[in-house]
């Protein structure tokens, strides 16, 4: 190594952060083995397994928007397709008694998706920005109506089972029960997780963020952007159809709502709310939505509803992602001047709070009135008891929401002043140092 | 058979219109603003939402005019309150925004009004045969259908070939930059023209919602439809608009009218391949197909023209 | 030695408006050669033509003696061209150093290796380091090169052209908006970083052009009115009355 590459360039980790960022993954794997002994119930073990599978398919996601700044409207076929394939793998290996066991079943699903993303990924990123929206959506919405028509392969509206428990057995385990299963896709997006991170760091993944920045500047370094594109897709696709295998297995069904519109809008949710511009947003924005979706739908129910409004409010006010959010206070806590801004959170907490909670009286009154009209006016929000026909709810709900918006309205031009000072001592900082 | 051909020629004719009042909005929009509106199907289900209820409460004709400014308000506050700000974060975020929006206008619709189709009826003073074709009854709304989208259509053409700001909107079709280069009042306009465009959307809802089944999925059910056509059409083309959405609308209308098959062509296959994909295929009639025919065009577009029929500017 | 850049009765339009107009050019190799004229003169799409950003109307571009034109301008950087911009073009979001190595990635032999990790490449780390300092960025390394300063990002832009090796670099008006201190520094960095390649340099500083080039060709709506030594240049009354007016620099 020449003195210009050790003088100039980044310094090569050293053993003790090698020996950290490996300690990272092997920690993360302990955790995954050791989360059923913490939280043992069945309904936790079905909410870890649903995780797993959204950070895959997120993640798979995020390496067309994040990584190479393709917006696909119509991700889901790649995991749709992964897991009708996977159904009927499963019913053939089954019948034929084939030795292949379960946890090899998602790599077939892995594949599907791959295959198709080749077929389909040449013409699909000939173009980038809105005309590769709309390619990904017309292609989605074709294969999506085809499964209708052809009811063999996509059984129609019931869709296609399959019996996980009659395959090869491997440790003696039937994967019948939910913790086996549970341990099945622990693996596998650890195993997924750890590839998808290794691709950002080769050429290719450097390229990819290239063609994201400036296409026509990676021209005139001398790489095709369509080239990269396509790539970026054929990974993308095998991801996806990898986390379609394990919904598959997880659900022991596939039908026509695999390929839909609705979960090709989840997974845009889901990655763009954790945060598009780092890896782990989109886990971040996984485990997030899925949580958030299992848990909202008990207390109310236009959970829906709430979620569209909490998109719509990330892309208008932290476009980052929750990931983003946070990673825009490292530079404050660099300088040390995280205090500064802290205490305008605190302030700001409690008026927005209030508007946000008049903002869903308001909206779970109408749904009383609209959706349940018959029923006892004594209703419950959020585990709250009120009663909807009084006319004291309309009043309190209106006070909240204008007189909690009036005043947070104050708090966030506080906290705005607060990180321009922050800003200030930084700069500050910097010129005395 | 004639009968048919001219049946379904009319009823292509009105659902191209249909479809033309909300692309022609969609596109002027996506010229000056740039952002590819994906809650414009939403407006549309707006109207016709809005309409049902006001027609409950005050009539139809009142509706009909009372809905598409309603909907037209509400456009104008999500340009000024939504996509401007939201501008500032380049145009996936702009995208996003429309995407999120529909989502959300869809389940407040849901809400209020439920998930099974509202009892939108034609007016009685319109509820009457208007001629006869050989031996069907050809609906007076139709007719009506078929005449507010013309007018509509000819005062649209008027607007934009006679009046300043028509000459402004023109010009943003085709060079969008240069309209804030000129010193307009750029942010008046964008509101003016997003206004316009989602009433537009919304009257063809108010005038269809009669007609067709006023429910819930509307939007989702016309919305790709509706970019088909703008992007087959030509971004930023209103004549390839027209064209496409007329060339849409018959396609539609024949492929579901006619029933043919393979099958019905060429008689079963062996048995042997009963239940296979195979005999899917050879089953599957026109009517079935005509739903993803608008798709298959949208991607072979995309591929082969990607700058639409008649269109000037790439995506 | 075939001509390292050759144009052939170029001609280039745009819907019916003519914007070159039979343009013959020959840039030899190792010249160091300076494209001059006014404004809206067509010495922008003389570059983008042969940096392939599109085709000619009619006639060639030739590399070498090969043919390039109508080729796609990745393929033509492979070729051994590299351009600037006019308009700083650089990866924003990534840092100086991330930039200066993706425009040595392909030089380097990666193509689109998903397998190899791209911090373990000593070749590329040798390259870029080397770049770094040439451009003298080493202190901004880990800055995102959207955060720059417009001088620094303009040294960024020369250092990404020149970082994959290429022997016919051209720069467009690489030293606009500069100061005259930033104009002689960026001056002196072009002249070491184009050592024994080929330069076709567009510019309107005339000292730039004056002590930067071996030949100046003058373009003037569409046409090259005049071609040769700075001397003949400045000397030639065509030039004098379309360009350069009394006062030559």
């Amino acid at each position: 190594m020449s003195e210009i590459s050790t003088t100039v360039a980044p310094p090569l980790p050293t053993a003790t952060e090698k020996l950290q960022f490996y300690g990272m993954w092997a920690a993360a794997a302990v955790v995954l083995v050791l989360l059923p002994h913490v939280f043992g119930s069945g309904g936790s073990l079905t909410t870890f397994s649903l995780i797993g599978i959204s950070i895959i398919f997120s993640l798979s996601y995020n390496i067309l928007l994040g990584q190479t700044g393709l917006l696909s409207f119509g991700h889901a076929v790649y995991y749709g397709l992964g897991g009708f394939l996977v159904i009927h793998a499963i019913n053939i290996i089954g019948a034929n008694k084939l030795p292949i066991p379960l946890p090899v079943i998602p790599l077939i699903g892995g594949l599907t998706g791959l295959f198709f993303a080749v077929l389909l990924g040449w013409v699909s990123t000939q173009r980038s920005g809105t005309a590769f929206a709309m390619i990904s959506l017309g292609v989605a919405e074709l294969i999506a109506s085809s499964a209708l028509i052809l009811r063999t392969f996509f059984g129609g509206e019931a869709g296609v089972s399959a019996n996980r428990t009659k395959l090869f057995k491997i440790f003696g385990w039937s994967f019948g029960p939910q913790i086996q299963i549970y341990y099945l896709i622990a693996a596998w997006t650890l195993i997924a997780v750890i590839a998808m991170y290794a691709l950002t760091r080769t050429p290719l993944g450097r390229m990819c963020n290239a063609v994201r920045d400036n296409p026509e500047r990676v021209q005139f370094v001398g790489y095709n952007p369509h080239v990269v594109r396509y790539l970026a897709f054929c990974f993308s696709g095998f991801f996806a159809g990898i986390a379609g295998a394990l919904a598959a297995i997880n659900f022991e069904i596939a039908n026509s709502a695999y390929l839909g519109a609705q979960q090709s809008g989840t997974v845009l949710f889901a990655a763009y709310i954790g945060g598009i511009g780092f890896f782990i947003g989109p886990i971040v924005g996984a485990i997030f939505v899925t949580i958030l979706s299992l848990g909202l739908s008990d207390l109310t129910q236009v959970w829906q509803l709430y979620f569209g409004l909490i998109f719509i409010a990330v892309v208008l006010f932290a476009p980052g992602g929750i990931t983003g959010l946070l990673m825009m206070h490292r530079p404050l806590v660099k300088a040390g001047t995280l205090r500064q801004v802290l205490p305008s959170y605190l302030h700001a907490l409690v008026p927005t709070l209030a508007m946000i909670a008049g903002l869903v009286l308001a909206v779970e009154t109408i749904v009383h009135y609209t959706v349940n009209p018959g029923d006892d006016s004594h209703i419950k929000a959020f585990g709250i008891p009120f009663d909807a026909a009084s006319p004291l709810i309309w009043a309190i709900s209106a006070v909240l929401l204008v007189g909690g918006f009036l005043v947070a309205r104050k708090d966030w031009v506080r906290i705005r002043e607060a990180w321009d000072r922050a800003g200030s001592i930084e700069r500050e900082k910097d010129v005395t140092a | 058979m004639l009968e048919l051909i001219v049946i379904s020629t009319l009823n292509g004719i009105l659902f191209g219109m249909l479809l033309f009042l909300m692309a022609s909005g969609l596109t002027v929009i996506f010229s000056m603003l740039g952002v590819l509106n994906f809650a414009h199907a939403s407006f549309y289900m707006l109207g016709a939402f809005f309409g049902f209820q006001i027609s409950r409460w005050f009539g139809f004709w009142t509706a009909l005019l009372i809905a598409p400014l309603l909907a037209g308000a509400i456009g104008v506050a999500v340009e000024r309150f939504g996509l401007r700000p939201v501008h500032r974060n380049g145009h996936v975020a702009e995208l996003l925004f429309t995407f999120g929006l529909a989502f959300v206008i869809e389940e407040i619709v849901q809400i209020i009004w439920g998930k099974s189709p509202v009892d939108f009826r034609i007016p009685s003073s319109l509820d009457f045969p208007a001629f006869t074709i050989f031996s069907t009854n050809y609906p007076a709304y139709k007719m009506f259908m078929l005449l507010v989208s013309i007018a509509i259509f000819a005062a649209l053409l008027i607007v934009l070939k006679k009046t300043r700001i028509g000459l402004i909107v023109q010009a943003a079709l085709t060079h969008p930059h240069m309209v804030a280069h000129l010193g307009h009042n750029v942010g008046r306009i964008f509101m003016l023209v997003f206004g316009v465009g989602t009433a537009l959307a919304a009257v063809a809802g108010v005038i269809a919602g009669p007609a067709l089944v006023t429910q819930s999925n509307m939007a989702a059910l016309l919305g790709p439809i509706l970019f088909v056509v703008v992007v087959v059409g030509g971004l930023g083309s209103l004549p390839g608009a027209f064209v496409a959405s007329l060339l849409i609308g018959l396609i539609q209308t024949f492929a579901v009218s006619m029933n043919g098959s393979l099958l019905g062509a060429f008689g079963p296959l062996s048995p042997a391949y009963a239940s296979t994909w195979l005999a899917d295929i050879w089953g599957v009639t026109i009517a079935q197909i005509a739903p993803i025919v608008p798709y298959v065009l949208l991607v072979l577009i995309l591929i082969f023209r990607p700058m639409g029929l008649l269109g000037t500017r790439d995506t | 030695m075939s001509a390292a850049i050759e144009l052939r009765e170029i001609k280039k339009s745009f819907g019916n408006i003519p914007i070159l107009r039979d343009i013959n050019l020959s840039v030899a190799q190792g010249e160091r050669h300076a494209l001059i004229g006014p404004n809206g003169a067509g010495k922008s799409t003389t570059f983008n033509l042969i940096s392939g950003y599109f085709a000619p109307t009619s006639g060639s571009v030739l590399l070498r003696g090969e043919v390039i034109s109508g080729l796609p301008p990745y393929q033509i950087n492979r070729r051994g061209l590299s351009r600037s911009f006019q308009v700083t073009n650089v990866f924003a979001n990534m840092s100086v150093w991330e930039n200066l190595r993706c425009a040595v990635l392909w030089s380097t032999g990666q193509r689109y290796a998903f397998w190899k990790n791209v911090d373990n490449l000593p070749e590329v780390r040798e390259r870029t380091a080397q770049i770094l300092a040439d451009i003298h960025l080493t202190k901004r390394r880990d800055v995102p090169a959207g955060l720059l300063t417009y001088a620094e990002q303009r040294a960024l832009e020369i250092g990404i052209t020149v970082a994959g090796g290429a022997d016919v670099i051209l720069l467009d008006e690489p030293t606009a908006g500069m100061s005259h201190a930033e104009t002689e520094r960026a001056v002196a960095l072009i002249r070491r970083l184009t050592e024994g390649r080929t330069l076709l340099i567009v510019e309107h500083d005339m000292s730039v052009v004056f002590g930067l080039a071996d030949r100046i060709s003058v373009l003037v709506y569409g046409q090259i009115i005049a071609s040769g030594t700075p001397e003949d240049i400045r000397g030639n009354p065509k030039v004098k009355e379309a360009y350069l007016g009394e006062e030559a620099a």
